[in-house]
């Protein structure tokens, strides 16, 4: 594979739930139609509030939950094709971080056997070589040996987060989704974990889907970043590109929306009114046209598609006048 | 300065752990003055949330309980009490009524099987003696105020009829149907999207303005308190270490934790930069330690750049570092 080739490509991927046999209420379509696509060792971020599908993304490339339609390639496999068994091979270079380090980690359990039951799983290795690898993955995330014979109740938030990585890290994987990975943390901590996400994935040259919905930690983390509202994508550029000119209207609320500690920088909100609608009755045409500034008649007519403005930068707005 | 309407001195709430009894938070003073939003801003575990659980009478029975302190109020006829030397039943008249209260998840604060229209009623029928149809009027009154459109139809709707926006908003409603002079937020929009946190956020100040209560609003996130806050107070571990105006505090912090918690928040706008640089973002090292096992000087010492011998050895005081700012550190000049 040349450096070229993606290493990831997600096409034309969606999800729908159903709402049940004996419900009379709609599916909720939670993704729609996404594509995208990412280099070896490129960290991708994905963006957007409740509802936008972030997790849904995240989820369906690992086949978590199986999308509806679509396709996802990983190194030149088709991961959506894979039957139950191929899965359960490729889930070795594919892993998740989860957001809550207290539910996502078994309170019975020793981190030691946290971190060698997927390897046992898998039949990788001899114990005594699983053994290492945990150990290995501790120190990895800075964290002492000794913890190895401990409980997950005898650490702190951050110490739990490391562990979650730990166990990630454990199957030497190409390709890592990290969903909120920071979000539950207290901010004095938080800026360790990302430090050492950040650092691991230099060093393992990575390649990461970094959920969240905080925009600063994402523009530090991302190389390219994609916003989603109501499970369709808005806008998606490199990050530096994407902060400095942001092309979407949302993403532009998105970002003068954000809290900042910096009162020099104090920007003119560009206010967004009323509620994120509902995915299970999503606005007609562009989704987000409800609590668009710029929206007109036109909006409500077609889906915008996602148009190229810049290399690399594409957003999907018909109001080619305003931005 | 106008009489404060919340007064707190010296607050010493302790809680029952394991045979012996901890103490929350160590001997705090508190002023909110009339018009103005004081923000408590800490981590987890730092007692903010247990200070204003302590001003609204609801730290949990026999668990916690006040040991020390005052918490005086400047009731509506003007009379000032102490809301922990006060009856049970006279709290329970001032709490809703001239106290207001916002949580922060606005679903497990309201009832699922009331309609929020009668819900924010029944503080009107309870303290202000509005009959069922006054009440349900000026109710309905209240949701055209936090800017929920459709009102009439809203008030008929319970809240798993509404989004999560939509449930704070009643729930501000609610807080405010008496009229309250003092608003307690706890954290009142840690649940929500940052597209209506900001909604919320407005509105909050909107209200302040036309009302003139004053606001405690306890948050963790520094973004928050530099949007809403005229003054703040930063606690760790159970004490307050730095207070001041918001924009004194953040353009030069006097004390190393608030100076580390400010470096910690990434900046919007400047993560480009690190990244291209390779720079890691700044920290603070280490971790908050236990309340049950905290050291015997300066609580932050272990975790501190700037600490001496000096600061292991006792607690250094909250000290006046300019007029109306104080810090508890004893190097401040050298920050």
């Amino acid at each position: 594979m040349t450096d070229t080739q993606p290493y990831l490509s997600v096409e034309h991927l969606s999800k729908q739930f159903s709402s049940g046999a004996f419900s009379r209420a709609p599916d909720v379509k939670v993704l729609r139609d996404i594509s995208f696509q990412m280099m070896h060792g490129q960290v991708v971020g994905l963006v957007g509030e409740s509802g936008s599908g972030k997790t849904t993304i995240g989820r369906s490339i690992l086949r978590l939950i199986e999308p509806t339609a679509g396709r996802v390639t990983m190194g030149g496999v088709d991961v959506t094709a894979l039957s139950a068994r191929e899965l359960r091979k490729q889930r070795r270079k594919m892993q998740y971080i989860f957001q809550d380090p207290y539910s996502s980690l078994s309170p019975r359990m020793s981190i030691g056997q946290i971190l060698t039951e997927g390897l046992e799983i898998q039949r990788i290795g001899t114990a005594a070589e699983r053994r290492a690898r945990a150990r290995d993955a501790l120190a990895a995330v800075d964290l002492p040996v000794d913890a190895y014979d401990r409980y997950a109740h005898e650490f702190s938030g951050g110490q739990r987060q490391r562990i979650g990585i730990a166990r990630a890290l454990v199957f030497d994987p190409d390709f890592i989704v990290a969903d909120e990975p920071v979000s539950a943390l207290d901010v004095s901590i938080q800026a360790q974990v990302i430090n050492l996400i950040r650092d691991l994935q230099q060093r393992l040259n990575l390649t990461m889907l970094f959920i969240s919905h905080d925009l600063a930690v994402v523009e530090y983390i991302c190389d390219v970043v994609i916003v989603l509202y109501l499970g369709r994508i808005m806008e998606m550029a490199p990050a530096a590109e994407l902060y400095a000119s942001p092309a979407h209207p949302y993403t532009r609320a998105l970002l003068s929306a954000a809290p900042s500690t910096n009162l020099e920088r104090k920007v003119e909100r560009q206010k967004l009114t009323g509620d994120i609608p509902s995915p299970s009755n999503p606005p007609s045409g562009c989704v987000f046209r409800t609590r668009c500034p710029f929206a007109i008649d036109a909006c409500a007519a077609e889906v915008p598609a996602l148009r190229e403005i810049a290399p690399g930068h594409t957003r999907a707005c018909i109001r080619e006048d305003i931005l | 300065m106008e009489t404060p309407i919340l007064e707190i001195t010296d607050l010493r709430p302790v809680f029952r752990s394991g045979g012996k009894e901890v103490a929350a938070v160590r001997g705090l003073d508190l002023t909110v003055g009339p018009g103005e939003t004081v923000a408590l801003v800490g981590e987890s575990g730092c007692g903010k949330s247990v200070t204003s659980l302590s001003v609204m009478g609801l730290l949990p029975r026999g668990i916690g309980r006040i040991d020390r302190g005052r918490i005086l109020l400047k009731r509506r006829s003007g009379e000032v009490v102490d809301l922990t030397a006060i009856e049970p039943e006279a709290l329970r008249r001032i709490r809703g009524n001239e106290i207001g209260m916002i949580f922060q998840e606005p679903m497990t604060s309201l009832n699922p099987v009331y309609s929020v229209g009668e819900q924010i009623a029944e503080p009107m029928r309870i303290h202000l003696g509005y009959s069922r149809r006054e009440a349900a009027a000026h109710a309905v009154r209240l949701l055209e105020d936090v800017g929920i459109p459709d009102p009439d139809r809203r008030a008929r709707q319970y809240p798993h009829e509404l989004s999560g926006g939509m449930r704070q908003r009643v729930t501000i409603a609610m807080a405010l149907a008496c009229n309250p002079q003092l608003l307690i937020a706890d954290e009142p929009t840690t649940a929500l999207d940052v597209t209506i946190q900001a909604q919320i956020l407005d509105l909050l100040a909107a209200i302040q303005k036309e009302r003139g209560m004053g606001i405690l609003f306890v948050t963790h996130d520094l973004g928050v308190v530099a949007e809403i806050a005229d003054r703040v107070a930063v606690m760790y571990a159970g004490r307050i270490v730095e207070t001041g105006p918001v924009t004194e505090i953040f353009a030069h912090p006097r004390h190393p934790y608030t100076a580390g918690l400010l470096r910690s928040v990434p900046q919007l706008g400047r993560g480009g930069e690190l990244r291209e640089a390779g720079t890691p973002l700044p920290t603070i090292p280490g971790s908050v330690p236990a309340l049950s096992d905290l050291p015997k000087g300066c609580s932050f010492a272990n975790r501190c750049d700037f600490v001496t011998d000096a600061c292991r050895e006792a607690v250094p005081p909250l000290i006046d570092v300019a007029p109306g700012r104080r810090s508890r550190c004893i190097r401040w000049e050298e920050l």
